[in-house]
């Protein structure tokens, strides 16, 4: 299962990746393998604020709902509105055009708290 | 999902298949069951627009024999069996004394004295003792033959053609409804022009020990129409998109077939049948709500036990919903008021708190293949 160095990770299965004081937050492999296919994903509004570990948005795929939690806090600055379309971006490039949405973050300390990728893989084969 | 623990789930014949084509295996009636292989809208797809296998092995099936046979099935059923030829087949369903369901099957007829039903894996323990509590009264022999048999689905419009290689009888004249005894490969089947798909189709029943490679033989021939098999989610969004109705979900022993929009199979002209009393009763004060398809009016997912609303006040619950593959929207089936179950109702429907406009639609969502 690929898990990319340059990201954190939280143990709900999103990842985050930051550039520059702004995050761009997906869902990860393991966690799109897991869904299945995806047809709708609920996204926090453009200039909503999040907070670490609470929801933010849902995933729906055929079988399941599961619910996006923030990685870190932060204003929303863009959502991946592709996926309004073409949820299943999710599912084909979940580090990529399945992105979910950026924020500006507010505090980048809280990154430390999120699990690296040697720790997010150990986490997913506890779980495979 | 259920918790059951592995170590208690049954297996199918083809359960080696299963894991060596990668399907995700899950807990399903007490059985470990592939519920998708490679995703479930490209099977369900595959299914619409060609030919998709199903082990469907965890149904139930019982068979009745005896000279009283006819007579049993007539009291036992709400559809009348009666009229039924050898080898035609009955949707039905039967009813406890109040009118709940017990289950819905199909009763297959070999002779006036000898017949065979097929139920539904969670109900099948339940069934058994039913039948044997009713027939306890009649000249009959009941025996459960499930662990014995084996069940594969073959549907879509592809399914004939392809089937028809490895058949030893004409499928061209084998009509909806009805079965065969055949020998397909090598092995002697009953093959049955039924399904639950909505697609032209097959289901064959055989002996369970012998029949792990008709599925690899099924696979094999079926390659050069891109066969593939096809797990438990893409088979429930198929009958969703059907509108049929899943015991457990739309029908319970809570539900009256009448409001499930079942009538069509309940003779209440018939001769006395177990629940008559109480569905005439239902049928002459009025049904209390009727089971409808809703579809929402905007990209989503719909799922079980969602709440209806019309003008903002509850009046139903959704009993299935998923999101539809062909259509690329949410659809379900709810139960409503009669009031609010005209087709072409504007409804919402409550998720996440939020109330998403829909339509009370008829079903089938999708127009059938199914050769009549």
């Amino acid at each position: 299962m690929e898990v990319p160095k340059d990201l954190r990770y939280t143990i709900e299965h999103e990842w985050i990746r930051v550039n520059d004081g702004k995050a761009v937050i997906g869902i990860t492999q393991f966690a799109q393998d897991q869904l299945g296919d995806v047809v709708f994903v609920e996204m926090p509004a453009l200039d909503s604020q999040i907070t670490i570990e609470n929801t933010m948005g849902v995933v729906e795929s055929v079988k399941t709902v599961s619910d996006l939690y923030a990685p870190a806090s932060g204003k929303v600055v863009a959502v991946n509105t592709d996926l309004e379309t073409q949820p299943e971006l999710v599912n084909s490039e979940p580090y990529g055009k399945g992105w979910i949405i950026e924020v500006e973050l507010s505090d980048p300390k809280e990154l430390e708290s999120l699990l690296t990728p040697e720790q997010y893989s150990k986490q997913c084969e506890q779980e495979q | 999902m259920s918790q059951e623990s592995s170590t208690e789930l049954k297996t199918t014949p083809f359960y080696n298949i299963h894991k060596e084509l990668g399907a995700k295996l899950v807990p399903f009636a007490g059985w470990d069951m592939p519920i998708q292989y490679k995703g479930v809208i490209q099977e369900h797809l595959c299914v619409r627009n060609g030919v998709g296998i199903f082990d469907v092995s965890h149904m139930g099936e019982m068979d009745i024999r005896g000279k009283e046979s006819k007579k049993l099935l007539q009291k036992l059923v709400t559809n009348d069996i009666e009229k039924m030829l050898d080898h035609s087949i009955l949707y039905t369903v039967m009813c406890y004394e109040d009118g709940g369901v017990v289950d819905d099957l199909l009763v297959h007829r070999f002779s006036e004295d000898h017949y065979f039903l097929c139920v539904n894996a969670a109900n099948s323990d339940k069934d058994f003792q039913w039948v044997r509590k009713i027939a306890a009264a009649y000249d009959v022999t009941v025996s459960d033959t499930s662990a014995e048999t084996a069940q594969l689905a073959i549907q879509g419009k592809d399914s004939e053609q392809l089937l028809q290689r490895l058949c030893d009888v004409s499928l061209n004249d084998l009509r909806y409804y009805h079965f065969k005894k055949a020998k397909i490969h090598k092995n002697d089947c009953i093959i049955s022009r039924t399904g639950y798909t909505g697609e032209d189709g097959f289901e064959l029943y055989t002996d369970s020990s012998l029949a792990e490679p008709l599925f690899l033989k099924i696979l094999e021939e079926g390659k050069s129409f891109n066969i593939q098999p096809i797990g438990l989610a893409a088979r429930d969004t198929l009958r969703l998109e059907m509108g049929y109705a899943l015991y457990g979900n739309d029908i319970t022993a809570k539900t009256s077939p009448l409001e499930a929009g079942l009538g069509w199979v309940v003779k209440l002209q018939k001769e006395d049948f177990v629940g008559k009393e109480s569905l005439n009763k239902q049928k002459e004060a009025g049904l209390k709500r009727k089971l409808v398809g809703i579809k929402l009016l905007q990209r989503g997912v719909l799922r079980p036990h969602y709440p209806v609303f019309a003008e903002g006040q509850p009046v139903g619950e959704l009993t299935s919903g998923t999101f539809s593959p062909s259509l690329n929207m949410g659809i379900g089936l709810c139960y409503v008021s009669p009031e609010h179950s005209q087709v072409g109702t504007r409804l919402a429907v409550g998720i996440r708190n939020q109330q998403v406009p829909a339509e009370i639609v008829k079903p089938p969502f999708v127009p059938p293949g199914v050769k009549h």
